[in-house]
């Protein structure tokens, strides 16, 4: 025979407590977590109009040969981001990483303009040889046309 | 020839490594004497063979033997000596190395310093760290055999990455990798406790000290590694939540927890329980960093080659050592005893207030390093969680915690009257909110330029308005909150010395007493560090021709140029700028851009900083723009940056006089008062 005393309630309802805040918690880190995360998207997915406008995005690719383009008298920088089949065009200001080179892989962290430009906030390169970013990694095994010559990502 | 040598003693160890593992755990569980006795000599045994092994990598290194292809692909023939020494650990085989060998002295430090303990209990302890010693060795020599040769040879190696050519390489590392592994002995005590089943107060006092040392590696490791990326990165930053920094803040969180749950259960004998659950957890997410870290589910700065049999194979390692032991857990751990009782107001309840809120800030930090994992792994697209995140999730997490946190010392134990404790901090808590608002309103007032969503990060779309308000508030809070810690702190000196005053009196403290308070200023400081130098930094990236002025802060910054200089493995453009305030000087500073010779395709951004205790004044050049000798140059501004690290060490300080405190240094001496223990172990050795 279980006999519910004082104490027990007591403890029930702590433990009640602590369950209910570790539950709130949880909660508010799931929605914290969906709320500050970038989203991932190739020049692909952009020009099919699959990408949410006015959100924090990451773009990946790489930057086309010969489209990088330096104002002479501010910091402001364009160039074109590429997947084999789709080109976005980035703007850019402030100061590259050592890694950005035409014909590498990087991405660019910003947002989609109404021109359909990409305004970029930071622009990540590859660390070393060995380092490219995950997302990065994927999108470039599957198009055939990095593979080939000495920019083997 | 010296690389088998150094092949053959790895597999030694590992041998030893079984044995070690084997006969001391069925020595404790039989109560065999002969067999527990293996545990010391074996220890002894593997140090001698991972020290060989780790001789024989570092001779490869300094020989430039480059028919191995961890010394191949991490070293160059024109890599500077020191640099050969310490690239062992440059990277992935290497720092599993550098772990193993640590494993390997912590093992042996527990065998000599552990005397007075019972002989089951050493030799159970020793049994799990071999254990956890066996699953390293077999990880490097299946899937990272720092030996491996190549062939043919290549004429020369491919070099350093020239972000490890730096003096933060000889340090951070080690450090770092001390505390990881050290978590090891404190988990060894947990289990070997919960496998004897005497769960007391004299576990707490014996594991108290081993994880303290433990805690305070890793905290000197996070620092020197945060400080190390703000000069080095070239970007300013002192943290950025990358997945591996977030891996070693884990173990750390969960430490922090750990080394105030030991506290009650040394001293009132609860939380025992929870206090063992910490330990386990400590080193799972030790080895749940190692498992990030080597796999390359996560990418980071710090990742190196992924390889999936490395991910496969630490998994399971990880599966296997935190399933068995949470089992052991869940079997033992209601046996081994309750804790005592306490009231609803008393120091047992703010150190568990501390341990939720500590756990749930790794949690939380867990979530975010995982979180775009299992987006990923659930086919929902790919993501990254940023600092904007963590910032506002550990905002609201450490303010309660850090209030908590003046509290808590002058809290009695068992039960605390709320009345008493009112009167005592009620002056205080007056003091903190004044001179928080004062501080906050002087730094508002003297940074007009700062940048202001330097706290929110920079994807929170808010009015500058409102970032401003925000800023405030969180600037106002972050420093009464941490007056609140240092007067407080003080508060509980002073009345301590009530009954003894002077000298006599500060003497008569205990030495882990003088660890808490430093090591709470040390959060203080930290905190006031954090806060300034995020709020109230100036970040300029501007386009410097020469002889150009640009002013930042009171402060006038010519660029005069740049010339080039040749290091001993490197070609650089170094830049010149002179920084005048009223017109007198206060620095010329030279920040580089390096060409490793071997590495033509990286070039290197070499900040130059004239650091101050009150601010820093940070120079790095980007590239060259034009034909008339302009730069982009970043142009940094930073108040307050040191006294994040400044906090780090007080807090390490205070972990180093915690842990050499009397009453843990008696316990070493006692085998001369009973030296029966002792020679029956020599004897049967």
């Amino acid at each position: 025979m279980i006999t519910i005393t004082k104490t027990h309630k007591k403890r029930l309802g702590t433990v009640f407590l602590i369950v209910f805040g570790i539950g709130v918690s949880v909660a508010l880190l799931l929605v914290a977590a969906g709320i500050f995360t970038s989203i991932f998207v190739t020049p692909t997915q952009v020009m099919a109009g699959e990408v949410p406008k006015d959100r924090q995005l990451r773009l990946g690719g790489v930057v086309t040969k010969g489209s990088v383009q330096h104002a002479s008298d501010s910091l402001l920088i364009t160039f074109d981001v590429t997947d084999c089949d789709h080109t976005i065009s980035v703007q850019y200001e402030g100061i590259l990483p050592d890694l950005f080179r035409e014909g590498q892989g990087i991405l660019a962290e910003g947002r989609l303009q109404e021109d359909g430009t990409f305004l970029a906030e930071t622009v990540l390169a590859k660390h070393d040889e060995n380092y490219v970013p995950a997302e990065l990694a994927d999108t470039l095994e599957d198009n055939a046309c990095f593979e080939s010559g000495h920019e083997k990502i | 020839m010296i690389p088998e040598l150094g092949q053959f003693a790895l597999i030694l160890a590992l041998c030893l490594a079984v044995v070690q593992t084997i006969f001391p755990f069925i020595g404790a569980a039989r109560g065999i004497p002969n067999w527990m006795a293996v545990a010391r000599p074996a220890a002894t045994g593997q140090l001698v063979f991972m020290s060989l092994a780790y001789g024989c990598l570092t001779y490869a290194f300094v020989n430039n033997d480059f028919s191995v292809s961890y010394v191949a692909n991490h070293s160059n023939s024109e890599l500077p000596l020191i640099y050969r020494y310490v690239s062992v650990w440059g990277g992935h085989e290497g720092s599993l190395l550098l772990w193993a060998v640590m494993l390997s002295l912590w093992t042996f430090a527990v065998a000599i310093f552990s005397r007075s303990l019972p002989t089951a209990m050493v030799a159970r302890v020793i049994a799990v760290m071999g254990f956890v010693s066996v699953g390293f060795l077999l990880f490097m020599l299946f899937t990272s055999n720092p030996f491996d040769r190549v062939f043919p040879a290549p004429i020369d190696g491919r070099d350093l990455n020239p972000l490890l050519q730096d003096p933060g390489l000889v340090v951070h590392p080690p450090m770092l990798y001390m505390g990881y592994v050290g978590f090891s002995v404190a988990f060894s005590f947990a289990i070997a406790a919960l496998l004897g089943g005497k769960l007391d107060s004299a576990w707490a006092r014996w594991s108290r000290p081993w994880t303290l040392v433990a805690w305070l590696f890793l905290t000197l490791g996070i620092t020197l590694g945060s400080w190390w990326a703000y000069y080095e990165l070239g970007w300013g930053g002192w943290w950025f939540w990358d997945p591996v920094e977030n891996a070693s803040f884990m173990p750390w969180l969960i430490g922090t927890a750990l080394i105030h749950s030991l506290a009650v259960t040394e001293k009132r004998g609860a939380f025992k329980n929870w206090t063992v659950l910490l330990a386990i957890l400590a080193f799972s997410l030790s080895l749940l960093g190692t498992f990030l870290v080597r796999s390359g589910v996560l990418t980071s700065v710090h990742a190196f080659a992924t390889d999936p049999a490395r991910g496969v194979f630490i998994l399971a390692f990880l599966g296997v050592v935190i399933g068995f032991s949470l089992f052991l857990y869940a079997w033992r751990a209601p046996s081994v005893g309750k804790g005592g009782h306490f009231g609803l107001l008393s120091r047992e309840t703010l150190l568990l207030l501390n341990n939720i809120l500590l756990l749930v800030a790794c949690a939380a930090v867990l979530l975010g390093t995982l979180y775009p994992l299992f987006i990923d792994a659930l086919g929902m697209g790919k993501m990254s969680v940023g600092p904007p995140y963590f910032g506002l999730v550990f905002f609201w997490i450490m303010a309660p915690l850090l209030f908590l946190l003046g509290i808590g010392p002058l809290t009695r134990w068992k039960s605390e009257q709320m009345k008493t404790l009112f009167i005592r901090l009620r002056y205080i808590f007056l003091a903190s909110i004044a001179l928080g608002l004062c501080l906050a309103v002087v730094m508002i007032i003297s940074f007009p330029d700062a940048i202001y969503n330097g706290l929110l990060g920079k994807d929170v779309d808010l009015t500058a308005f409102w970032d401003k308000v925000t800023t405030a508030l969180v600037v106002f809070s972050g420093l009464a909150v941490a007056v609140w810690i240092i007067l407080s702190s003080v508060q509980n000196v002073r009345e301590k010395l009530s009954h003894k005053k002077g000298w006599a009196g500060l003497r008569s403290l205990q030495r882990s007493f003088y660890g808490m308070t430093v090591a709470h200023i040390g959060v203080a400081v930290f905190v006031i560090g954090a806060i300034l130098s995020n709020a109230f930094s100036i970040e300029k990236d501007v386009l410097m021709k020469p002889h150009e002025p640009l002013e930042v802060m009171g402060h006038r910054f010519i660029f005069e140029g740049t010339q080039s200089l040749n290091g001993p493995n490197y070609d650089a453009e170094q830049g010149v700028v002179r920084v005048l305030k009223n017109g007198e000087k206060v620095t010329v500073l030279y920040p580089e851009k390096r060409v490793y010779r071997a590495q033509q395709q990286m070039p290197m951004t070499e900040a130059d900083i004239d650091w101050g205790f009150t601010r820093d004044i940070y120079v790095a050049l980007g590239d060259p723009r034009g034909d008339e000798g302009a730069w982009s140059v970043r142009v940094y501004y930073k108040p307050f940056i040191r006294w994040i690290w400044l906090g780090g060490l007080l807090m390490a300080l205070g972990g180093l006089l915690a842990a050499t405190d009397k009453r843990y240094r008696r316990t070493r001496v006692r085998p001369a008062a009973k030296p029966v223990v002792g020679v029956a172990v020599s004897s049967a050795a």
